[in-house]
């Protein structure tokens, strides 16, 4: 745990860079909306999650699919809830 | 500062997407050390982003062949493309397919058990004739499949993986002959020197150079950045293939299939605008004339929104039940990032960039090549290229759907082939030049410089980066609108040189990344601008209100950007290696 406890904010928006620009804005949200929020569990959570499969993680985050560990569906729901305040207006749209 | 660290490989991989780990998959497996160098971990390269599938004339479905696949390939290109690329890739299809197979990619399959195929937009049997079914696919993830395939074969033949590491630039020596690069470790900030006998540049598109794009964040056209201060020219940049009806201010895409289903676009005042742009097709009017139309309406004023930048995409009135049953991934994707059911409201949407066209010239070995005196193509010994930061060119100045996948597998193999022959006869590594490393290490070491001094930040560069592609050099092109561009890309290019970044920490220094990848899509968007600015002609992607038509006697020619010396040209090869050739004829479907 020592190491996840100094994950950085830049460490893990590194992580959130994938192939697909879906989940980079889905996690990238999480990161800057979230990240001094986190605790240091949280932030080993969120790493774990960042493991998934680009296909896999875009399931769970468009709620295609529902991820099997309770704590990671808890999480999707949470990355969820938090881009619904940042996407869902039209007044976001630059 | 204590001594670079150096590493040696017989090739170096600058890219691990499907093109990269294609080739360095035939190169370990030939015994040659290989060092593919990645900035994200390599299953999360954009081909895992490639849904479609991958064209071969397998003729599983419907009759077909290798020929009639070429032919459809030409003239999508609008007859830009080269003719003996074309077919070599076409030819090469079905074999590249069976290999994937053999590696673990899981295709759909029929009833027979044969490999299914589907029908793509401009794919026909018999030169133009009926519709053909050419494309196969692993479901709806067939990049993905073919993505980690490969990545578990490479891992089998121990190819060796830098993950996290960024590549700054080429090194050379002073005959120009290219001996590795100069890359760095995300995690803690330190340079490597990777002495390669043969590179090659396997880094993707550069879709983040516009605000609106499906381009994944890594797509910041890296190799392309790297080949332009080696003094290699890009090749046909202003051929962008942008999709018409992405979400607004977003990018993702909503498939034709949503005006397929009996969606409609309206702009401001509640029009219908497309009645006006194509009477006929209407809103399923080609991508090209849906994009324009688009853009028309906004920069006349009638966009919707505050801003009034962007158009609706109607589907409310079809009901809720046809579009769960019919369009279930539109639906949750403008919920998820729009807040909005398009059961119960209009969708904002834009063009948005999607796919390279342009990129380092190659010939159909993968090789670099570049006019040297009177020589239209002289291979750059030791650099190859393959995939979206390539210009074979099999696209030309438009690329049909289901052959991009072709095109990484086919010339990432093709690349390997020759880099094995070369590596034959190149069995020691040339002595490195120390100026070329100087060289690198002073762009690595610029973004040291402190913010103190008073420079732009490096993101509010690339935001008006973004913004300047997308108004002058989008879809809506004319010489005003593309001078005023240029004028105004050479600017940002100017300030860019004196941006600073306010992070100088080793560790994950992403600010440090972000700076390099904005230079790479400014030398993009500069190569871009200029080529744009030139053509004065209609053809494929790029598409001029001042000069409506395709001038086949004047443009049926390459453009070639350098920082050196500006715009060249040089000849579209239509001979064929085996046929006959196919003449231009106007492109009408």
């Amino acid at each position: 745990m020592s190491e996840q406890n100094e994950i950085s904010a830049s460490q893990l928006r590194w992580r959130c860079r994938r192939g697909m620009l879906e989940l980079d804005m889905l996690l990238n949200a999480y990161v800057e909306m979230e990240y001094d929020n986190l605790s240091a569990e949280d932030k080993a959570l969120f790493l774990k999650l960042l493991d998934y499969q680009d296909q896999e993680l875009l399931g769970f985050l468009l709620e295609k699919k529902e991820p099997s560990d309770v704590t990671i569906s808890a999480l999707i729901t949470k990355i969820r809830s938090i881009c619904n305040s940042k996407f869902n207006c039209m007044k976001a749209i630059e | 500062m204590a001594a670079i660290q150096r590493r040696k490989f017989d090739t170096l991989i600058i890219g691990a997407g499907g093109g990269g780990l294609r080739a360095a998959l035939k190169l370990s497996d030939a015994d040659a050390s290989v060092a593919v160098v990645s900035k994200v971990f390599p299953t999360r390269s954009h081909t895992v982003a490639a849904q479609g599938g991958m064209n071969a004339a397998l003729a599983n479905v419907l009759p077909d062949n290798w020929h009639w696949h070429m032919f459809d390939t030409i003239k999508g290109s609008d007859y830009l493309g080269d003719q003996d690329a074309i077919e070599y890739m076409c030819r090469a299809a079905p074999k590249a397919v069976y290999e994937l197979e053999h590696f673990g990619v899981p295709f759909s399959r029929l009833d027979n058990g044969k490999i299914y195929q589907r029908p793509f937009g401009g794919q026909s049997q018999n030169f133009g004739g009926d519709q053909a079914a050419r494309t196969c696919a692993a479901a709806d993830r067939t990049g993905h499949a073919i993505l980690h395939s490969l990545y578990q074969q490479n891992i089998r033949a121990r190819t060796h993986f830098f993950d996290e590491y960024f590549s700054v630039d080429l090194l050379k020596n002073d005959e120009g002959h290219v001996l590795g690069a100069l890359i760095f470790n995300i995690h803690d900030g330190q340079p490597i020197i990777i002495e390669a006998k043969t590179t090659l540049l396997a880094t993707g598109g550069a879709g983040q150079l516009y605000r609106t794009t499906t381009n994944a964040m890594i797509n910041t056209g890296d190799g392309l950045g790297m080949a332009l201060r080696a003094g290699v020219p890009l090749q046909d940049m202003e051929f962008f293939q942008f999709h018409p009806t992405g979400i607004a201010g977003r990018g993702m895409l909503i498939t034709e299939g949503a005006r397929g289903e009996g969606g409609y676009l309206v702009n401001g005042d509640g029009e219908r605008l497309m009645e006006r742009y194509a009477p006929k097709a209407k809103d399923l009017a080609s991508r090209d004339v849906v994009s324009r139309a688009i853009a028309t309406e906004i920069r006349e004023g009638r966009g919707c929104g505050p801003n009034k930048d962007y158009v609706m995409l109607k589907l409310d009135h079809l009901g809720e039940a046809v579009i769960q049953k019919r369009l279930p991934g539109i639906r949750q994707t403008c919920m998820t990032f729009l807040g909005i059911d398009p059961a119960e409201a209009a969708i904002p949407v834009f063009p948005t960039a999607h796919y390279t066209m342009g990129g380092i010239p190659t010939n159909r070995n993968g090789q670099v090549v570049m006019p040297v005196k009177d020589t239209p193509e002289e291979v750059i010994e030791g650099l190859y290229a393959a995939g979206e930061c390539a210009c074979v060119s099999v696209h030309g100045a438009n690329r049909l759907g289901g052959n991009s996948l072709l095109d990484i597998l086919v010339f990432g193999r093709a690349a390997a082939n020759h880099i094995i022959d070369y590596l034959k006869e190149n069995r020691y590594h040339r002595s490195m030049d120390e100026a070329s490393v100087n060289k690198a290490m002073a762009r690595f070491q610029r973004w040291d410089k402190k913010a103190e001094d008073g420079g732009e930040s490096v993101s509010a560069l690339r935001d008006e980066l973004k913004a300047v592609m997308e108004q002058h050099c989008g879809v809506f092109r004319n010489d005003e609108v593309l001078k005023e561009g240029v004028q105004k890309i050479e600017q940002l290019a100017e300030r860019l040189k004196e941006a600073t970044i306010g992070d100088h920490s080793d560790t994950f220094n992403t600010a440090r990344v972000e700076a390099l990848e904005l230079e790479n899509l400014m030398a993009c968007g500069l190569a871009t601008m200029h080529s744009a600015c030139a053509r004065r002609e209609s053809r494929g992607a790029h598409s001029r209100i001042d000069y409506p038509e395709r001038d086949d006697k004047n443009w049926m020619r390459h453009s070639l950007y350098s920082f050196e010396s500006g715009l060249d040209y040089k000849p579209v090869r239509t001979k064929p290696v085996s046929v006959d050739s196919f003449p231009p004829k106007p492109r009408v479907y």
